[in-house]
């Protein structure tokens, strides 16, 4: 089901699907969808990584016909979507444990194919995907995700990047931004938050390992998650997304702020948006009005102590510097002829 | 088939011939000639179709192992000391979940002081851990409780440890008879589990439980094992009635019929002991061995049974509790609740160190005494020990405690002066 176009914005910022060939347009909701994280479950209002589980999952779904098994570890996705006996889930899903979803998703991968070769077929038609935060990936899971990385298992990894531990009651994590207040890094003494030189950048580790593919998306840009999702179903291998989803709770963000904070992760530079084949960066998402951190930070009460009656425009700077950086690094802005 | 083989190839071998589906490989001494074996069989296509997965750690090896087991595949992996110490909560999650892998824990002490040597300190450190544990007293029956701990881990859909004396068995060459495919596949049928990861049937495995339900769930895994009490002597019957020889089941008793004295022990010391028995009859001592095949489930009526016409028994452990003393001394005891006799626990065998026949025979004499203390330690160097406590009292830095006492050992220390 999709709706008629009613007008275009071309030239303008505005993002949408309303600009898209219907065929190409992200569909909310329809009888065909479907809805793997399914309605009821308790994750707060406007969490992000509920949105990006829903859609990146589905477009899992839809590419491997329905034929799609999960590992998840411990965290949000997982309280929110099962508690005992109820389950979110429409999928077959497997919580083992905090440190373990790759491999956990390596097994599951190792029992499909020797199950596909008893059955005569190459490889199996049951694909897999392994998830968890931040937290379960970048630091407790992250040598098992490296050993999947490594050994190349036919495993697709979502990490869904809030940037801590917000099923513990926000404490930092190896993806935690600089500056940031968490419960474990306060606003407190002369470097206030997390420090700056720390922290862990994962989607180019796992560039790193040369896998066959690796992506950033954010909620902001639903489209070109589900794009990303299915161009990962579409290879076989260890393959890696990592999605940025506002945390209202952890963020101290408005819960109607979720897709404006990840489209400004984005425009700023915060988070660079991005794809890459067999260890070489093929695309990225270019920044199509460049706004300033600030007007990032702003919107979020774990960066309050950088603004109000005691200002650091000294550490604001430090986070501008550290989007030029990335803007740099990655070409996120149009090259000017 | 009559072979002279090594007894970590032979259990290779009796794996492979379960038909594994997907095998996870970390290397630990002395665990690792298991896993290289089933590598080669694998690798040259002698078990096919079989996934040979080589992981980054233990955990990770209990972690694919959770995975493909819950996904319908017979699982196996192998471990020892420190890496099952690294696996533990994946040890736990598997039990949970209550999936049938199959493990094998070539026992060896745990560090620090690092020690590659064999003892029972990392298995009896996972006796809560909700899996079942069976003891191997030599390599043969390795190779014949291998076989029927898939079929014990699958009726019962609970992982199963078989625990073989590091080195002492892992590493000896024996003869030994390997059964032939034929056997092992009349005897073990294709797996068939309880829960699967399958789109056409999806559902939720691991599932956060609270406390309405969270007792339920550990009382079954109890049940279970208390099931596994019935099952494991048909199971080793059936073994016996397929193979033509006894393997298995919850214990073996060596002479015990008239014994005033029995000694309990588990693992390949009951070889040994059995020959100092033997002298010790002949001498005219009633003395006999009670071998613990089946340490978890904890047969508490065989115990009992065996025991309770006994005057004394003497509790031979290869582990202990620091700050309490025997561990199976204390599930021993629980068995014979009620019944008064003599109770000694002698731990032996620690870090490797050799378990003679004469320190045997010197200390079931005292046994048979009762002249032995509840707690003692086989050929404890209460020298080395006294003299690091000396050093201790008597210096705030008195150094790293193994390099001390190794320099005793040696005599590279000379005894220091009292007024010092």
């Amino acid at each position: 089901m999709t709706q008629d176009v009613k007008f275009y914005q071309t030239g303008t910022f505005t993002v949408g699907n309303r600009l898209l060939d219907p065929e190409l347009r992200t569909v909310q909701s329809s009888i065909a969808r479907d809805n793997s994280l399914t309605s009821g479950h308790r994750a707060c209002q406007g969490c992000g990584e509920a949105l990006g589980a829903r859609y990146a999952v589905d477009a899992a779904m839809r590419a491997s016909k329905g034929q799609l098994i999960a590992a998840n570890a411990t965290g949000c996705l997982e309280v929110f979507s099962t508690p005992y006996p109820e389950t979110s889930w429409k999928l077959p899903w497997l919580h083992s444990l905090f440190g373990n979803a790759a491999a956990v998703g390596s097994g599951i991968a190792a029992a499909l194919k020797v199950k596909a070769q008893k059955a005569g077929l190459d490889q199996s038609a049951v694909r897999v995907i392994a998830q968890g935060g931040d937290g379960g990936t970048t630091d407790i899971g992250f040598g098992c995700l490296s050993g999947m990385f490594e050994r190349n298992d036919d495993v697709l990894y979502i990490c869904y990047d809030n940037g801590g531990y917000m099923n513990t009651g926000v404490q930092r994590s190896s993806a935690t931004p600089p500056a940031a207040r968490t419960a474990t890094t306060m606003p407190l003494g002369p470097n206030p938050g997390e420090e700056f030189g720390r922290g862990k950048n994962v989607p180019l580790i796992a560039v790193a390992h040369e896998i066959p593919y690796v992506a950033t998306a954010t909620v902001a840009d639903l489209h070109d998650l589900e794009a990303k999702v299915e161009k990962a179903m579409s290879m076989h291998g260890a393959r890696y997304i990592q999605i940025f989803v506002p945390c209202p709770l952890g963020w101290g963000a408005a819960s109607c702020d979720t897709i404006k904070l990840a489209r400004l992760a984005h425009e700023s530079g915060v988070f660079p948006v991005f794809e890459a084949e067999a260890g070489a960066i093929t695309r990225v998402s270019k920044i199509r009005r460049r706004v300033p951190v600030e007007d990032y930070l702003r919107l979020q009460r774990r960066y309050a102590h950088l603004f109000g009656a005691n200002p650091r425009p000294d550490i604001v700077a430090r986070l501008q510097a550290l989007a030029d950086k990335n803007i740099k690094r990655f070409g996120l802005l149009e090259e000017v002829a | 088939m009559i072979s002279q083989m090594e007894g970590s190839q032979a259990v290779a071998q009796s794996v492979a011939l379960c038909r594994p589906e997907v095998i996870c490989a970390y290397p630990i001494s002395p665990q690792t000639h298991i896993v290289e074996g089933l590598g080669a069989l694998v690798k040259g296509g002698k078990l096919a179709p079989c996934e040979f997965l080589n992981v980054e750690s233990e955990f990770a090896a209990m972690s694919v192992a959770i995975g493909s087991s819950a996904t319908g595949a017979r699982t196996y992996t192998a471990t020892a000391s420190q890496g099952l110490l690294f696996m533990v909560e994946a040890i736990y999650n598997a039990s949970g979940l209550g999936l049938p892998i199959v493990m094998t824990v070539a026992n060896r002490a745990i560090g620090a002081p690092i020690n590659i040597w064999n003892d029972h300190s990392d298995s009896m450190s996972q006796r809560d851990c909700g899996w079942l544990q069976l003891f191997a007293e030599s390599n043969q029956e390795a190779v014949d409780l291998h076989i029927q701990a898939f079929r014990l881990a699958e009726e019962l859909s609970m992982p199963v440890m078989v625990c073989m004396d590091g080195f002492i068995l892992t590493h000896a060459y024996e003869q030994l008879e390997l059964p032939s495919q034929a056997q092992v596949d009349r005897f073990l049928p294709p797996y068939e589990p309880r829960q699967v990861l399958d789109p056409a049937e999806p559902v939720s495995i691991g599932a956060m439980v609270g406390p309405e339900a969270f007792m339920e769930v550990r009382y079954l895994a109890h049940a279970k094992q208390t099931m596994a009490l019935e099952l494991i002597p048909e199971i080793a019957a059936e073994f016996a009635a397929e193979f033509g020889r006894a393997a298995g089941g919850l214990t073996r008793g060596y002479r015990i019929e008239d014994a005033e004295t029995i000694v309990v022990a588990l693992g390949s010391v009951v070889g040994t002991l059995e020959e100092t028995v033997d002298a010790l009859r002949d001498a005219g001592e009633k003395i006999g061995i009670l071998s613990i095949r089946s340490y978890r489930p904890f047969p508490l009526a065989a115990v009992r049974a065996a025991l309770k016409g006994a005057k004394r028994v003497v509790v031979l452990e290869k582990s202990f509790s620091v700050g309490m003393g025997g561990v199976v001394s204390a599930d021993v005891r629980m068995a014979l609740s009620g019944i008064q006799l003599n109770g000694y626990t002698v731990v032996a065998g620690l870090g490797g160190r050799p378990i003679t026949q004469a320190s045997l025979r010197r200390m079931l004499a005292d046994a048979v005494e009762d002249k032995l203390p509840p707690l003692s330690f086989l050929d404890l160097n209460r020298d080395v020990v006294d003299r690091q406590l000396e050093r201790e009292a008597r210096v705030r830095r008195s150094g790293p405690v193994a390099e001390n006492l190794l320099r005793d050992v040696s005599g590279q220390t000379k005894k220091p002066e009292v007024s010092a």
